[in-house]
């Protein structure tokens, strides 16, 4: 045969926990020299493929064949050997070594390291002058940008000689410029001939950059097209199983009078960092106001200003009455008391306790509610349940089961448990951090749907989002935030990605020409501010 | 289904650890050249075999119910509370004080103030550790094992000096009157036409330790406080997202806790002893530990973990004594594989047994 074998193909591989079966028969091909998409809901199985691929799975069955040659893979050193790296969403680099350093770790030549370290260190220069992956070797991995790590990532990749690199949603905490940058060095190493397989959930990005695209839906793989060949619409009704609609469908907002006046908020934390500076703004009723920006650049620490567990200086007026900033009524209880209520932005660790079961999660941060009190010292339990399967059934959590622990939900449905006991509280102030983190594409429109109409009703509605397109669909009014102050606001239909990406990294005047490099350096230096308080 | 059934998992698994527990003690008894059949059935009559051995088993039953709940509520907010031993000697120190204050007239009216005396003495000392963790971040392990040392050596200086009784050298506290005499069981039982072992030591403490499983039971599982510590104990950073204080969680849950330990003085100081003497915790607090972790934290799981340590730690006395090539020391080691298999060692056995019900649950739906 004198056609290229591919550089990777999978036969028929399957795997499954215990009675959960994650990978059903999967068969994929991808030619070398190719950006091959994977794309599926969470959960769908996608990572638990590529661990497979990686060596840290073992197969149950199905065979892996790598430029033809079928291989064995037990281990991520046996990966490595066959060409294999990969990049992960979480990156593993030792924050207080240097680009050298975290670049040589686990493939030293010997005993001595300094060998090691001058050969890298031309290696390196050789990389950076192939595919355009400029990195200071001696920068310490903590002072640089994501971006900058998630380079130093492939670096990784390319020094033990990877062929082919496996990317895990590698867009997840970049910016759009940042992200832009990604797909240009990933074109770089196409055009050189590596092969390349990215794991997203956002369609944007497989159509933008792919070749090919592969869909998992719950462990099966259920098309692998063309890229050039299909579209968003088609690629998401594959994805969840039924048509989805990827806009926000809203109407103009009708804004009622303000709900929050925040007026030269600051915010200092435990270790002498000025986190928010000199912050104001406006929300008023019936209206969202977005907050878009690089994550740590205070939006964060207003969240938690907001709902009572940071403290700061300033004013907040809520109804035109102050709330505590500092003293003793400065806290969760004494927000939703003022009817604030908080979806917060680490669902897992702040919104749910994991281990609770759902309606105990429903009294969370409502415990003191007399309406769930039995008498002065005990709770009402089966007050409590009967509000949570009401709740759980106008939010189509599923299963809707209170009995359920936390942690036996999906994403989503622990979001919608989250969004159930909040919206329910019918808050004059609703404060939302990331609400579509980690959920599906089916629940992400749900979500939406339910923040829109508490804005009609006319609450005010704080959202504080790293996705632009969310930020874009779901906002009234968009504020950016970066190191701390607003750069400035924009109405969404006046505005696009670009213009944010850029008040995002600090660049005001939006109007002018600038270049890559001056883009860079700002967002090393939003990241590195991010990054300082660890 | 993807996990265990909850009766397997809180009967079958502590089942199949102590049997475990038992055969590898029984090989042990075999390697002195013993018979591990005889081993096991004195321990067991030892235990159980006449009121007089009950009287006993249900005695240290009451001491590790106390001191099993103590170390529970504290866990319940991941507060790894290792000072029960020196809150209960304490603790016994309170209730002395309490008794030895006043000529009480009857016990009905001695108990109350002496369960006064013994909580908030144990309570105060665990105070001081409680204030350390919640306000200052020492560590609770480091400072209640510290205060153990403390508390011990309080208790020695006393007994030595101001307590002491006077005119004899042992250090020990006078006598309580007869008016703080607790029933027994002998006692409680004679009216029902029951006899029962004049001289066990089992008293009506036994009673105030059920009662206080069930009242730590509502605390934990029913009241707003008890919400508080579970929710504080299973994702600290999320109270604050609540506005639940850890500063309140943490002293309220060892405030509660050191209460528990300190009661079990009750049981040994006012019941049994009726003085104060060096000692009388005899390892209780840290048995406390093991009881609690066997019963998984939950008052039911502690008031059956802390009867089967009431029966090795009685049993083990009279198998020393129908078996002198068993050693104290023999015995200990016995005890302590039951905590390593039923404490230690449980996921070595739970997942196993787990994946055989899985699979054979799957069999059953396929």
């Amino acid at each position: 045969m004198t056609e290229t074998a591919p550089a990777i193909e999978l036969k028929g591989v399957s795997k499954s926990f215990g009675p959960v079966q994650a990978n059903k028969d999967i068969s994929i091909r991808v030619m070398p020299g190719t950006i091959h998409g994977i794309i599926g809901e969470n959960g769908a199985g996608k990572s638990t493929l590529m661990s497979i691929l990686y060596g840290f799975y073992k197969a149950d069955s199905g065979e892996i064949f790598i430029n033809g040659q079928k291989i064995e893979i037990p281990d991520s050193q046996a990966a490595i050997r066959a060409g294999i790296g990969m990049v992960f969403q979480h990156f593993k680099l030792v924050k207080v070594f240097t680009v050298l350093e975290n670049v040589v770790l686990g493939a030293e030549d010997g005993e001595m390291l300094t060998p090691s370290l001058v050969k890298a260190r031309d290696e390196l220069t050789t990389l950076a002058r192939d595919y355009g992956l400029n990195v200071d070797p001696d920068a310490l991995i903590e002072e640089i940008g994501v971006g900058m790590q998630q380079r130093v990532e492939i670096l990784k990749a390319l020094y033990r000689q990877a062929d082919i690199l496996i990317l895990d949603e590698p867009t997840g905490v970049l910016t759009p410029a940042e992200a832009d940058q990604l797909f240009r060095i990933l074109a770089r190493l196409k055009d050189e001939g590596k092969t390349i397989i990215m794991i997203t959930h956002k369609l944007r990005e497989i159509m933008e950059i792919t070749d090919t695209v592969s869909v998992m839906r719950r462990g099966e793989m259920t098309a692998t097209v063309k890229t050039s060949e299909t579209d968003p619409a088609a690629l998401a009704e594959l994805m969840v199983g039924r048509k989805v609609l990827l806009r926000v469908d809203k109407t103009p907002a009708k804004p009622r009078d303000t709900v929050v006046q925040v007026r030269h908020l600051n915010v200092t934390d435990s270790a002498g960092v000025h986190r928010i500076k000199d912050v104001s703004f406006d929300i008023r009723g019936g209206e969202i106001l977005g907050l878009a920006g690089v994550a740590g650049n205070g939006q964060s620490e207003l969240l938690e200003v907001l709902g009572g567990y940071e403290k700061a200086t300033g004013e907040i007026l809520v109804n035109g009455a102050p709330i505590d900033l500092t003293g003793a009524h400065s806290d969760g209880q004494s927000r939703r008391a003022r009817g604030i209520s908080h979806v917060p932005e680490d669902r897992q660790n702040e919104g749910l306790i994991m281990n609770f079961q759902a309606w105990e999660n429903m009294a969370f941060g409502y415990h003191h509610d007399p309406a769930y009190q039995k008498n002065r010292l005990l709770m009402d339990n089966k007050v409590i349940r009967e509000d949570t399967q009401a709740k759980m059934d106008r939010f189509d959590v599923r299963p809707p089961n209170p009995d359920l622990a936390a942690k036996s939900f999906s994403g989503g449905n622990q979001q919608k448990l989250v969004l159930a006991r909040e919206i329910e509280r019918n808050p004059d102030l609703l404060l939302v951090g990331q609400p579509t983190r980690g959920v599906d594409i089916g629940a992400i429109e749900f979500i939406h749907q339910r923040i829109i109409e508490l804005r009609d009703e006319g609450k005010a509605i704080l959202l504080v989002s790293v996705e632009l397109d969310e930020i874009l669909g779901l906002s009234d009014r968009i504020a950016v935030m970066f190191d701390g102050r607003i750069m400035g606001e924009r109405m969404p239909d006046e505005t696009d990605e670009k213009e944010l990406g850029l008040l995002m990294a600090g660049i005001t005047d939006t109007d002018g020409e600038h270049s890559v490099a001056e883009v860079e350096a700002q967002l090393a230096g939003a990241g590195g501010a991010a990054r300082k308080e660890g | 289904m993807t996990e265990l059934p909850r009766w397997a998992d809180v009967v079958l698994v502590p089942l199949i650890n102590i049997a475990l527990a038992f055969i590898v003690a029984g090989l042990v008894v075999l390697a002195i050249g013993q018979n591990p059949f005889d081993m096991m059935y004195f321990m067991v009559k030892g235990a159980l075999g006449s009121t007089s051995s009950i009287g006993y088993t249900l005695y240290y039953t009451t001491n590790f119910i106390f001191t099993g709940l103590a170390f529970a509520v504290a866990m319940n907010a991941k507060l790894f509370n290792i000072g029960g031993e020196g809150q209960a000697a304490i603790g016994g120190l309170g209730a002395a004080l309490v008794l030895l204050a006043v000529d009480w007239p009857h016990w009905t009216l001695a108990l109350p103030a002496a369960v006064i005396g013994a909580s908030v003495f144990g309570a105060g000392w665990a105070a001081i550790p409680a204030y350390l963790q919640a306000k200052r971040g020492s560590h609770i392990v480091i400072t209640t094992i510290m205060f153990n040392f403390i508390g011990a050596a309080v208790i020695g200086y006393l007994l030595n000096g101001a307590l002491k009784k006077p005119g004899q050298q042992v250090p020990e506290s006078p006598s309580f009157g007869d008016g703080a005499s607790l029933p027994t069981f002998h006692e409680m039982l004679q009216p029902f036409g029951i006899a029962f072992n004049k001289s066990a030591p089992a008293n009506i403490s036994f009673l105030l330790a059920i009662a206080a499983a069930v009242l730590v039971w509502l605390l934990i599982w029913r009241s707003r406080i008890g919400y508080e510590i579970r929710a504080f104990g299973n994702s600290p950073g999320a109270t604050l997202y609540a506005g639940i204080s850890s500063v309140r969680v943490t002293i309220i849950a060892m405030l509660i806790s050191g209460a528990l330990a300190g009661m079990m003085a009750i049981n040994s100081v006012m019941g049994q002893q009726e003085r104060l003497i060096k000692d009388f915790v005899e390892g209780a607090g840290f048995m406390g530990i093991a009881v609690s972790l066997m019963g998984r934290n939950h008052p039911f799981g502690i008031v059956l973990a802390a009867f089967l340590f009431g029966m090795l730690n009685q049993g083990g006395f009279e198998l020393m004594w129908e078996m002198p090539e068993i050693s104290r020391e023999m015995v200990l080691v016995i005890q302590a594989l039951i905590i390593i298999f039923t404490g230690a060692l449980v996921n070595m056995t739970r997942d196993p047994i787990e994946r055989i019900f899985l699979r054979l649950h799957n069999k059953g739906a396929a």
